[in-house]
């Protein structure tokens, strides 16, 4: 079967809207139909076995890797990536964290842990620095050694303290 | 860091840490990088490679490929109409192999079509009939003058001695070890891609690529092409991270033979394991050396023989191999040396660039021989570093006088007085800080705390003669300020720093960058820590022509001579007739386009006796690892690392702060976690399943001091920051491994490999070798 298309559409919900898939690849990721059929390039692909987290992806309110998911089996979840995080031209407040302390180089991986961090505290306001670093293990990044990511997601938590 | 936030409120100039232009698009998913990109009716395009390290082409049969519907062509060798090689410093790589492959992964075709699985399909019906021939993979037999040659070029790239002072001096006391360094791996998250549109007539093509050196590229694509360079237009796509690793080429040239062969823009991307064949590693490396000192710790004489393995073409071996050599003394003074050093060809994966290059490995050997020495000596490990430290004025082992700031001693006093973590061993927070992390594996009574230090000395920017500068130019138009330059822009942040000049040069606010391309001169590469010596020196010096034409302008205007002005801030002054312009006023109206090339003092290639003043300026480190290890199960915690780092100046200091927590990153993956297997030529491990990265609960805290003496050679007084870091943190953490195993089994024999594995811990004091275990 590999590289036959599939000749049936199939929808998903994505960002909150119905988005029609055609022309995929059977079995194609989600991750795949993200990028090659709907154009949503900012989820990012860079191991395609679920280790580096740069696809993370939310799928019902759970953070998935989207190379690990297969997309005509998610057609009624809910499907939320980094496009949608924040209305055009705007910024949401784990997002400027992350620029204004120097938690982006090359900004690969930058997508992913958006979306994982956006998670984290979604779920876990009051995380220690030890559960940042166990929760964010899924989400590799090869510029920046991290410090500054635990500086950005630090000064969210922080705030939620004040 | 707070007074470092606060600081970007203030005007985004040198010293401040101005936010990334690129980083609102980059955390909202809308910076496109070179996989992002596509075009109107592009097809894909996808590489066939060689599962044989050594093997020779009996016969290529492409025709059941271009059977397969929606497949647009197959190229071969014979579809190269230039010339079939390319290479860094030497051509001596082929487009495609011709009769014989000499590495798992080398190139034998490349197939244009529709979709990506119509590709993969082509490439899986393409027959190669393969003689397997004996591959050559130990780099020691390499060397054996019996050894048949595996390259028309022959099997050792390099050799390289260097003959110091009184070779035949002996110190009161010796030391020597053998030390192995593993191949290790860029990992750049995001993987080679590239988008080739040819141009309608055929006669030329536009490749938008992610790469570290547009115009190398441009030049090697051209020739592979048979097309003159002017035809050949390279602009950067968004750059996923390169460390080294996009310095040479990997798909450019196959991109753009195929676009050219379709008339159609091509889009091809490697996959992570395809990205683990398609470009250069950091060599891995066999070491020996051999230190003499008087009794009270006073280097005498560095002996020392290095064999890299290069793999199957040549890369940048010869530059790699000099850094190492030329860097065996590290930051110590030492007047007589005896070093050989050779880099062979085998059947492994090609070696290249990688951050640290050449330094990393000869670092990882002389920190380990200066413990080594502080032992036999009787004195502290930091002691027998300060006493031999180098200071501006002294002479290396290859004659050339360090003319650079060197605050060795300083690096190592500031580093020694950061803050120690204020948790003893097992009363971390968290049972996941013990050495097995999430795994609990560790019982608490079977972990021991080490502390080691090292300390580095790093070549910026190139050596040897090479002909080294870099471009900018500066234009005012209709009160619009932009600069232009072709410098890589891969993560470090340049585009940030461009501004910074620009807006302290010139006293405006706003700036504009303009695409970076090959429409502008050559920047040279993002590489040896030199873009912000070199790009930055020819931004500052074309802003400052562009300033000094503006100043002139309304000199001319306001009828005084331009010497009577100066710009103060944002506003040019005339402070003897006693009035002021803002700059944004005074560049209405004016037309400037200025151009500057910067280039650094020249560098002489060394002769046959390794002498010669081949650098150009130099930088300085010292690390402190603090570790956890399980002494019973070999696993190994880092639990901090410290550092006071030779910066210069720092021009953006979260900037530079990056560069450094990066770079340990990298360095401690190199001392720990990172290592390309590669069993009888074959590599083992090409995922991130299996080849391990330090994630962020493998990264400790990091404690950084900056020594800011600015540099008078340095345009900005600003020395590269991005090599330093990863040289001598990976010595520092195994000379803290060492020191845990060694307060638990004081006979263990001292780690003398990186990575180190759990194994070689354990076998550490069972008087094993690392070798036993291997296969």
């Amino acid at each position: 079967m590999t590289g036959s298309k599939d000749d049936r559409e199939f929808e998903l919900t994505v960002n909150g809207k119905r988005l029609t898939v055609s022309g995929a690849p059977v079995g194609a990721s989600l991750l795949s139909v993200l990028r090659d059929n709907l154009g949503l390039t900012g989820t990012k692909g860079a191991c395609e076995e679920g280790e580096c987290g740069s696809c993370s992806v939310m799928l019902d309110g759970n953070l998935v890797c989207a190379c690990l998911v297969m997309a005509s089996t998610v057609t009624e979840a809910s499907i939320a990536t980094i496009e949608g995080l924040a209305p055009s031209g705007t910024l949401s407040r784990v997002q400027e964290a992350f620029v204004d302390h120097g938690a982006v180089q090359c900004g690969f991986c930058t997508p992913g842990l958006i979306m994982a961090v956006s998670d984290l505290i979604d779920r876990q306001p009051n995380a220690d620095r030890e559960t940042i670093r166990e929760e964010l293990a899924g989400n590799l990044c090869r510029c920046t050694g991290y410090g500054r990511i635990i500086a950005a997601v630090e000064s969210l938590l922080n705030e939620g303290d004040l | 860091m707070s007074d470092v936030i606060a600081a970007t409120r203030e005007r985004a100039v040198l010293g401040t840490s101005p936010t990334r232009p690129d980083a609102p698009a980059k955390v909202s998913g809308q910076f496109d990088f070179a996989s992002d990109l596509t075009a109107d009716g592009a097809v894909w395009g996808a590489t066939l490679r060689s599962p044989h390290p050594h093997a020779r082409i009996r016969s290529l049969d492409i025709s059941p490929a271009l059977a397969i519907d929606g497949v647009r062509t197959v190229l071969t060798a014979d579809d190269v109409p230039g010339t079939n090689s390319f290479g860094l410093i030497s051509s001596d790589q082929p487009v495609f192999a011709v009769d014989i492959v000499r590495f798992v992964g080398e190139p034998v075709a490349a197939v244009a079509a529709d979709d990506p699985e119509t590709c993969r399909r082509a490439l899986e019906a393409i027959i190669v009939d393969y003689e397997i021939l004996p591959a050559l993979i130990d780099p020691e037999a390499a060397l054996d003058p019996a050894t048949p040659a595996i390259h028309p070029l022959g099997n050792v790239v390099r050799h390289q001695r260097i003959i110091c002072g009184d070779p035949d001096i002996n110190g009161e006391v010796t030391v020597e070890g053998d030390y192995e360094i593993g191949m290790q791996d860029q990992a750049f998250l995001g993987l080679e891609a590239a988008l080739a549109i040819p141009d309608a007539d055929g006669t030329g093509i536009e490749l938008q690529i992610a790469t570290q050196w547009l115009h190398e590229d441009r030049q090697q694509i051209a020739r592979c092409l048979g097309l003159p360079e002017e035809s050949v237009r390279l602009t950067l796509a968004g750059v996923g991270g390169a460390f080294g690793g996009r310095e040479d080429i990997s798909l450019q040239v196959h991109a753009c033979l195929l676009a050219l062969r379709v008339g159609r823009p091509i889009r091809m991307h490697y996959s992570r394991s395809e990205s683990f064949l398609g470009h250069v590693h950091r060599h891995p490396a066999r070491i020996w050396m051999r230190h003499h000192a008087d009794r009270n710790g006073h280097l005498v004489k560095v002996e020392a023989r290095y064999v890299f393995d290069g793999g199957a073409y040549a890369s940048t071996s010869s530059a790699v191999l000099i850094n190492a050599v030329t860097h065996t003394q590290g930051p110590y003074r030492c007047e007589n040396a005896v070093v050989d050093g050779y880099a062979v060809r085998t059947n492994h994966l090609p070696c290249g660039a990688m951050r640290g290059f050449g330094v990393v490995q000869a670092c990882f050997a002389h920190e380990s021989q200066m413990d080594r020495l502080a032992a036999a000596c009787g004195l502290d490990v930091l002691e027998i570093r300060r006493r031999n430290a180098m200071e501006s004025g002294d002479r290396l082992i290859t004659g050339q006088t360090v003319t650079s700031v060197a605050p060795v001693r300083r690096c190592i006093d500031e580093t020694e007085a950061l803050p120690l973590p204020d948790k003893a061993v097992g009363h971390g927070d968290h049972p996941y800080s013990l050495p097995g992390g999430a795994g609990l594996t560790t019982d608490t009574t079977d972990v021991v705390r080490g502390i080691g230090y090292a300390v580095s000395i790093k070549n910026l920017m190139y050596s040897e003669g090479f002909d080294d500068y870099s471009t900018a130019r500066c234009t005012i138009e209709n009160g619009v300020v932009s600069i232009k330059f072709a410098t890589a822009e891969v993560g470090q942040g340049f585009v940030t720093l461009a501004g910074q000049i620009a807006r302290s040069v010139l006293g405006v606010d706003e700036v504009v960058l303009e695409p970076i391309d090959t429409g502008v001169g050559s920047a040279g590469s993002t590489s040896a820590s030199r873009q912000t010596w070199m790009s930055g020196g020819a931004v500052k010096e074309a802003c400052e022509l562009a300033r000094d034409s503006v100043i002139a302008s309304v000199a001319l205007a306001r009828g005084v001579e331009p010497g009577q002005l100066e710009l103060l801030g944002t506003e040019i002054v005339d402070p003897i007739d006693g009035w002021r312009i803002a700059m944004t006023d005074a560049i209405q109206g004016v037309s400037v386009n200025e151009e500057a090339v910067y280039r650094h003092r020249p560098t002489v290639a060394l002769n046959e006796l390794g002498q010669g003043a081949c650098h150009t300026a130099f930088a300085f480190a010292a690390h402190r690892a603090v570790v956890d290890v399980d002494v019973e199960l070999g696993l190994v915690k880092v639990v901090q690392i410290a550092t006071a780092q030779d910066v210069g100046r720092a021009l953006n200091p979260i900037s530079v702060i990056g560069q450094i927590e990066g770079g340990i990153a990298q360095g401690l993956g190199l001392a720990v976690m990172e290592e390309i297997v590669q069993v009888d030529g074959v590599i083992r491990n090409a995922s991130f399943t299996d080849y391990l990265l330090p994630t962020i609960a493998d990264m400790p805290p990091v404690e950084i001091a900056l020594i800011e003496e600015p540099d008078p050679e340095a345009p900005l007084g600003a020395k590269g920051v991005g090599e330093p870091p990863t040289i001598s943190s990976t010595p520092a953490i195994v000379a803290a491994i060492r020191d845990a195993i060694a307060q638990r089994h004081p006979e263990a024999t001292p780690l003398s490999r990186v990575p180190v594995r759990p194994s070689d811990v354990v076998d550490a004091f069972r008087g094993l070798r690392p070798t036993d275990h291997d296969r």
